[in-house]
């Protein structure tokens, strides 16, 4: 719970992207997987969640672009408001595919389309209506250069998206998600599958991103979180156990679990 | 900050009208396409119930189920199915007897026995031998099987069932074999690693450990080939005659429920008549023949299916 | 002491031995057996095909294909089977594959699990084991009478149309299961709507499996004779359907929906039922035809799944 933090909060200035308020979240066979989760997402920070197997994160994560509403059976209960439209985006009237146009997401396991490089980067646009070929070529080199792909790219647009390598993959999967021009980008442990030099190129590219947009991130090596977050969340079984800036959750975690799993003793 | 009425949506998130209403037409048109399997089966029942009840009303039902001469086009007219289905029983039978070991057995050497590549080749053959078309099978019966069985039994007549119901058996063997190969090769590895572990061969593992594990498919396999052999049309239609005889001697020959109804309809038929009638009661029965078969599998395949 | 060994337990060792050499003995006599089943089943497809071959090489030349059937079986030709056949496989494709699809799409990827959902699945696998001869009643009754389109093309396509669908049904859905999750999740997650999805990414990638179970539905349909008698398809016809495509506008007409027909397993039933050797020539080359036709389909259908299978990089 946020109680702790409170005075934290009140000397920065950060202005809220989004917020999670009173989150639960139940799966279809009725277990509990989020309990009262309230949570900032601060704008053109990065903010990380980190926490054992099975502490929910993912979940949380996956409530903010709808993901769950694939699957049904699935129920939120309580709200994350969007600013600066102030909206719940879980209440039933939002359109999920709204939300997805505004929030993207980049998956743990790089997953291209089995389409060529070009058209995995495109698609999003063309989902959105965009067919003007020029407009297109603009905004696919664009997003591939902001993802730090263009140049090893640029001869073989039309290239199967698969004949790139893992790291390649992911920087395109990076690129898909900037192609539409989201507000927040939401990633789920994405260098879990990547070798060492992959991870780095990736971290670097966050920090460059959040200039432009804001970051949430889901990852199991804290390490990584304490390298390129300015706000650092702790979870354990659904619920929110510590949210602070990160230098000060890692130097001086307020509550003894956060300091457990951090020196790992726990998890 | 929050507003006080969080049930504000701001128009950027609200739903968007059209995009919604092609959604749920496209939606809407793909059930329809989904019904159809539902539409097919009510207007089969329907057709097949709606043609034999002004049979049934003419023809007691007493008089169907137990009469042993099914004369429904001759001037002395005789209503009873029972020569029908024996001629479906005894070719059916047949079939098994031929069909049921030896696809069992080829299933139980691919599965077992068979090397990767050996597996690569026949398994596109037993395929393309289940793609061949039941005339030809038929063919096959006429001019070479039933010549081949008078060799050895001079006395057999150009029409019979022995003839049908071997090759029948023949076109069953690659069901039999490709869905209780499927069921066999379901079972672990670890069972199989369990049993050479033991020192047991090839063949033991296969009879002991396998066979046992992947029964209820085995068995699901063979009650889908009866459903097959009993459906059975062109086959015995051209190579058994179509002089319905009661009778289980597999030398004579005879009319299945199937090729009644094909005989029929090669003559005129005349709408309404007690003659296009019979064949809708004759279907019927097929129906609800195929239909217990296949409850029966179900039932099967549940009760004995294993979990690993 | 050395001619007598002991295993551990004191069993006699040369006892275990033999009885290893008999269950080997055995495993060698089953897999001979298996060996022997399967060379017999290869060779039995073989025979039956170079019967035909053989048997009907007499009448293996253009005029086979070109001539109407006649009372002289030198003369007599499948030129309306095959014209017939084609024309009805034409209605079978366009019926069957649009249908199906969307109906294995709509059970994949729309469909709630519920007693509906059950209830669809429960009577596509039903059909799939009900005879081909009651598809052909079914056909007689409602749409030769009830529905009044008598005993023409339209009919026979719809009756082989509706055999063929929980083909199509089911390859739709066992390909469209083949995509992984995590590329629809990806899908959804760039903001695509569920048709978007579907018809971007779901058909196309299962376009191979889809095919696949189309063509072996269009062999099966090739080769069923059993509903088409039972509509009432002509056995000796000496005319052919009106052309669909014309020399004078519209170019286009369906006319030919309506008229009498055979197709060419009629055509050889009709010749294999009759009692002159000569007519039999003509039904084993029609034989020879109809066998070739399907064991193409099949082991194009066959070479094509297994294409796919090995292309498969998820």
């Amino acid at each position: 719970m946020v109680k702790n933090n409170t005075k934290n909060k009140i000397e920065h200035d950060e202005i809220i992207k989004a917020e999670s308020k009173n989150l639960n979240f139940f799966y279809a066979d009725g277990t509990q997987a989020l309990n009262n989760v309230t949570l900032p997402v601060y704008e053109n920070k990065i903010t990380a969640l980190i926490g054992p197997s099975g502490c929910g994160k993912s979940t949380f994560l996956r409530c903010f672009n709808r993901m769950h509403d694939l699957y049904p059976g699935n129920r939120y209960d309580g709200q994350i408001f969007l600013q600066p439209d102030n909206t719940n985006i879980l209440l039933p009237g939002v359109d999920p595919i709204e939300v997805r146009m505004r929030i993207s997401m980049v998956f743990q396991k790089p997953n291209p389309f089995p389409k060529s490089i070009y058209e995995n980067v495109a698609y999003g646009l063309r989902v959105r209506g965009e067919s003007n070929k020029r407009r297109l070529d603009e905004k696919v080199e664009e997003a591939l250069k902001g993802a730090s792909l263009w140049n090893e790219v640029k001869d073989r647009l039309q290239d199967l998206a698969f004949n790139l390598s893992g790291g390649q993959q992911q920087r395109l999967c990076i690129a898909r998600a900037l192609a539409t021009e989201p507000e927040i980008m939401l990633f789920d442990e994405p260098t879990s599958a990547l070798d060492p030099i992959a991870t780095m190129n990736i971290e670097e590219l966050m920090s460059e991103l959040k200039q432009k947009l804001s970051i949430l991130i889901v990852t199991h090596n804290m390490q990584q979180a304490a390298r390129i977050s300015d706000y650092t969340a702790y979870m354990y079984l659904g619920k929110l156990v510590e949210f602070d800036a990160t230098n000060q959750i890692f130097t001086n975690p307020s509550k003894k679990e956060t300091e457990d799993y951090i020196t790992g003793k726990f998890g | 900050m929050t507003p006080e009425n969080d049930l504000i949506i701001s128009p950027r998130l609200a739903k968007n009208f059209r995009r919604n209403l092609v959604e749920r037409l496209i939606e809407f048109g793909l059930l329809c396409s989904g019904i159809v399997a539902i539409f097919i089966t009510l207007a089969i029942v329907y057709v097949l119930v709606s043609e034999a009840i002004p049979f049934f009303e003419y023809v007691s039902i007493i008089e169907f189920l137990t009469d042993t001469v099914w004369t429904p086009n001759y001037s002395i007219k005789h209503y009873g199915i029972l020569p029908l289905v024996s001629g479906t029983l005894t070719t059916t039978g047949i079939a098994l007897i031929v069909a049921v070991p030896l696809g069992t057995i080829t299933a139980i050497y691919l599965s077992e026995f068979a090397s990767h590549k050996v597996r690569e080749i026949i398994k596109p053959i037993l395929e393309l031998l289940v793609g061949v078309p039941t005339v030809v099978f038929g063919y096959f019966a006429l001019m070479l099987v039933t010549p081949m069985l008078q060799k050895i039994y001079p006395d057999l007549t150009t029409f019979n069932m022995l003839g049908p119901g071997i090759v029948m058996g023949i076109m069953i063997v690659p069901y039999i074999a490709s869905l209780a190969e499927d069921s066999m090769r379901a079972v672990p590895m670890s069972m199989r690693e369990g049993a050479y572990a033991m020192g047991a061969t090839r063949f033991q593992t296969a009879i002991r450990v396998i066979t046992p594990a992947a029964i209820s498919g085995i068995v699901a396999a063979y009650i889908l080939a009866i459903s097959r052999a009993v459906g059975e049309t062109m086959i015995v239609a051209i190579a058994a005659g179509q002089q319905p005889n009661f009778t289980f001697n597999p030398v004579e020959s005879a009319a299945t429920i199937t090729s009644y109804i094909v005989s029929v309809a090669l003559g005129d038929l005349e709408h309404g008549g007690i003659g296009y009638q019979s064949i809708f009661a004759a279907g019927l029965t097929l129906l609800l023949m195929t239909l217990l078969i296949n409850i029966l599998g179900h039932m099967v395949r549940k009760k004995y299916a294993e979990r690993y | 002491m050395a001619t007598q060994k002991k295993a551990a337990n004191g069993k006699d060792l040369d006892f275990i031995r033999r009885i290893i050499t008999k269950h080997k003995r055995y495993d060698f006599m089953f897999a001979s057996l298996g060996t022997l089943v399967i060379a017999s089943l290869t060779i039995t497809l073989l025979v039956l095909f170079l019967d035909l071959v053989i048997e009907g090489y007499p009448r293996f030349n253009l005029d086979f294909f070109s001539n109407f059937p006649s009372r002289r079986a030198a003369r007599a030709g499948i030129l309306s089977a095959w014209i017939g056949s084609s024309l009805v496989l034409l209605v079978t494709f366009f019926v069957a594959v649009p249908l199906g699809i969307s109906a294995g799409v709509y059970l994949e990827e729309y469909a709630k699990k519920n007693w509906f959902s059950d209830l669809i699945e429960i009577n596509v696998s039903n059909l799939a084991g009900v005879p081909s001869i009651i598809y052909g009643l079914l056909a007689l009754g409602l749409f030769v009478y009830s529905f009044g389109l008598g005993q023409s093309i339209l009919t026979a396509g719809l009756t082989l149309a509706l055999l063929m669908l929980p083909i199509v049904i089911v390859s739709t859905r066992e390909a469209i299961r083949a995509i992984p999750v995590h590329i629809r999740e990806a899908a959804y997650a760039v903001g695509a709507t569920k048709w978007q999805v579907c018809h971007n990414h779901v058909i196309q990638y299962s376009y191979g499996g889809i095919l696949t179970g189309v063509i072996i539905g269009m062999a099966r349909a090739i080769g069923e004779t059993a509903p088409v008698i039972t509509i009432g398809a002509l056995t000796f016809i000496a005319f052919l359907p009106p052309s669909p495509i014309g020399l004078e506008p519209p170019f286009i007409n369906f006319e030919w929906l309506n008229s009498g027909f055979t197709v060419l397993p009629i055509q050889m039933f009709n010749w294999i039922s009759r009692p002159q050797h000569a007519f039999h020539i003509n039904a084993a080359a029609t034989g020879a035809v109809i066998i070739m036709l399907t064991l193409v389909m099949n082991g194009f259908a066959i070479k094509l799944r297994y294409n796919i299978r090995k292309k498969i990089k998820w």
